[in-house]
């Protein structure tokens, strides 16, 4: 099969480009760590509040761990537990989140914190707090009726 | 008399079939572009729904009328027509299955409709369990999948008659790119049948109790993404084949054209994982494989861009173009033919570079289920692919009424793609905007309880509420000018624009089409990319989901 030249040239040079960019996510997510949420821990969806960590939802200090503080959420329909928390500015902190019902979104406006919360599985992110402010949370998976108004808040202070 | 090779024409039995889901398709294109400008006056937070009619309500009629109706129909019609036109008429047996198909997709249609205008079936076009739909909704959807197999089926056996009537020799390339779709669309939809079949509906009607809620996913999404690949293959069969007859050249290359979509067929399915990267279930190294088997369509995507812009500039140089670009102005850019879906190639670059941020490992985190993704497809699907089919739709019309595309309505059909970019360019650039600063997809006007963040987003939501209204008018013009072909143009005869390959082309290799070769990698593919995450999913699977209604 006949190939053109400058076809040749082109789809090289693309190929290049694309093993280029491939390696770099590669290395992002392995070497660096940079992997998406994916903590493959369960839980009963119907036991969440009887459940640790999830019968007491919000910040906690922790010792011996590689982040300082761990940061509960419980999500159902259509809001969040707690319903507005303050994290000390700097802070390493590890998000540790579930539902109750269906499936929600756990959007922090602003971050990096984006994860799918689905019944049965815990969802955690880990991520430093390092600017002050406000940071909404909110819902970006349709939950039902309710679903815009589905919100908590993360505040930063020094 | 059935004749076997390929005709001037679509047999006018088989253009019937065809405009049946013409018609369907554009009463969906009616309805659901109206659900779609509702959707961006609300939330522009300007406007307010009568009669109590829930937002969440209309997305769904607008997600399901135009990525599932519009789409399927579209698509369905068009391919009854090039293979009646490349590869013969239609047997009365493959006919007959055409129109049973036909008919069991829009009783579906019509079924899922229903429940979604009662108010049963607010669970938006992706419809996640647990939220619980009523059955007929998923009986619905199974009916538009079995008539769409049918469908297939009728397409497949006309290509087989082709290669039996023809030994030795390689099939018309229109006739070969629609079985590659076909095909693509039934092995990707094995996978929504079995989780509506094996999970949804026996849940939903109460046979079982619970649902395991990331299996459904995973099914769905093996689906959800080569259903893109789906729509956007009949796009490109207009791009390789139709387009260079349109403006008096030749296909570049009949081999690389048939190379480029067995590429499509073979990448375009295990790389669902890539709509699941921000799920808690899924070990981040199969994330990672699926991703890098996400990014191999890069590759057929490059040569259809080299092939193309090929076309456009050898054409351009043989009617005497000089400069590096001087064979720009030697194109048609009046004949609504070629400027309609070449405004829709334009399209593609910019939604081509949002999708690769999009299915990055991490990049994703930043825009993962925000309102970017919207106006990524819309400006994949809803401009590209789009306007692609409105640019098919004013040749075929015609072709198959018995009638002529006037001067007025080719002009009209250029304004109609100039008002489409222009109002896309605002509600899609909006869309982007607003999705990197944090703005959620799928949502109703909210203020967020006053927060600061959400105040930022409502000028882009006013902006998106300004190109939607304009698209709304793009969609009265596409409206009447398929009106006008379909019943009111004057008489006349309107051709169906069918490439050749350029004569310095070398024979085009047999090996394209040996299905059992391409089907038996597209097979192996998947299987490597899903057995062990499916084993993981199943082994480690947490209790179920009772069902949910929270609409």
């Amino acid at each position: 099969m006949h190939i053109h030249k400058f076809e040749k040239i082109w789809l090289t040079f693309g190929v290049g480009a694309l093993l280029v960019f491939l390696t770099v996510l590669g290395v992002s997510a392995f070497y660096l760590g940079n992997q998406p949420p994916s903590c493959l821990a369960t839980i009963n969806p119907e036991k969440v509040d009887t459940t640790a960590p999830f019968n007491e939802p919000g910040l906690k200090k922790v010792e011996g761990k590689d982040w300082d503080y761990e940061l509960v959420f419980v999500a159902q329909a259509f809001a969040y537990t707690p319903g507005t928390v303050e994290v000390p500015l700097g802070a390493k902190v590890k998000v540790i989140a579930t539902t109750k019902d269906v499936i929600h979104g756990f959007q922090v406006a602003g971050t990096n914190i984006n994860m799918m919360l689905e019944p049965g599985y815990i969802s955690e992110y880990v991520t430093t707090f390092d600017k002050v402010g406000e940071y909404l949370i909110l819902c970006n998976e349709y939950c039902g009726t309710g679903h815009h108004m589905m919100t908590s808040k993360i505040e930063v202070v020094e | 008399m059935i004749s076997q090779t390929a005709n001037a024409k679509v047999d006018r039995r088989d253009g019937k079939l065809a405009m049946a889901h013409f018609h369907v398709a554009f009463i969906a294109l009616a309805l659901g572009g109206l659900a779609g400008l509702l959707q961006v006056l609300v939330r522009s937070g300007k406007f307010e729904l009568p009669l109590g009619i829930g937002y969440y309500q209309v997305l769904t009629v607008h997600g399901v009328l135009l990525g599932l109706v519009l789409t399927t129909f579209f698509i369905l019609g068009f391919q009854f027509a090039a293979v009646s036109r490349t590869a013969g008429a239609l047997s009365n047996g493959a006919r007959t299955t055409g129109w049973i198909g036909f008919w069991t997709m829009t009783i579906g249609t019509a079924m899922a409709a229903a429940m979604v205008l009662l108010n049963e079936a607010s669970v938006l076009f992706t419809f996640y369990a647990p939220l619980q739909a009523h059955p007929i909704f998923y009986i619905g959807l199974t009916l538009v999948v079995v008539g769409s197999w049918l469908n297939g089926g009728a397409m497949i056996t006309t290509y087989a008659r082709w290669r039996r009537s023809n030994p030795g020799k390689p099939s018309p390339l229109l006739t070969f790119m629609v079985v590659v779709n076909t095909m693509l669309w039934i092995v990707a939809t094995i996978g929504v049948a079995a989780t509506v079949l094996l999970q949804l509906l026996p849940w939903s009607l109460g046979f079982v109790e619970r649902i395991d809620i990331l299996i459904s996913r995973t099914l769905f999404w093996y689906f959800g993404h080569p259903l893109v690949y789906f729509w956007l293959l009949p796009a490109y069969m207009c791009w390789y084949v139709v387009i260079p007859k349109v403006i008096g050249g030749k296909v570049f290359s009949d081999s690389l054209a048939r190379m480029s979509f067995i590429l499509f067929l073979l990448f375009s399915i295990p790389v669902g994982f890539h709509h699941q990267l921000m799920e808690p279930g899924i070990d981040p190294a199969w994330k990672f494989l699926q991703v890098i088997l996400t990014f191999l369509v890069v590759i057929p995507s490059l040569m259809t861009a080299f092939s193309l812009f090929a076309t456009f500039e050898t054409f351009g140089r043989s009617k005497g173009a000089t400069g590096l670009f001087g064979w720009v102005k030697k194109l048609p850019w009046g004949d609504a033919r070629f400027v309609v879906p070449f405004i829709g190639m334009l399209a593609f670059i910019p939604a081509g570079a949002g999708g690769m941020v999009n299915a990055s490992h991490q990049m994703n985190q930043v825009v993962h289920n925000t309102i970017w993704v919207t106006g990524h497809f819309h400006l994949t699907l809803a401009t590209s692919v789009v306007l692609t089919f409105f640019g098919i739709s004013y040749w075929l019309v015609p072709h198959i009424t018995g009638r002529k595309l006037t001067k007025t309505m080719n002009k009209l059909a250029i304004i109609q793609a100039i008002t489409w970019s222009i109002g896309m360019t605002f509600m899609s650039g909006a869309m982007h905007a607003a999705g990197l600063l944090g703005a959620p997809r799928r949502s109703s006007f909210s203020e967020y309880g006053g927060a600061a963040q959400a105040s930022e987003w409502i000028p882009y939501q006013i902006a998106q509420a300004v190109g939607g209204s304009i698209l709304f008018i793009g969609i009265i013009l596409v409206l009447i000018i398929f009106v006008n072909l379909a019943f009111f143009a004057p008489k006349g005869e309107e051709e169906f624009p069918v490439g050749e390959s350029a004569e310095d082309v070398e024979k085009t290799p047999m090996v394209f089409e040996n299905w059992k070769l391409w089907l038996g990698i597209t097979v192996l593919l998947i299987l490597f990319a899903y057995t062990i995450p499916f084993i993981d999913m199943i082994q480690n699977a947490p209790i179920g989901s009772k069902g949910f209604k929270l609409w």
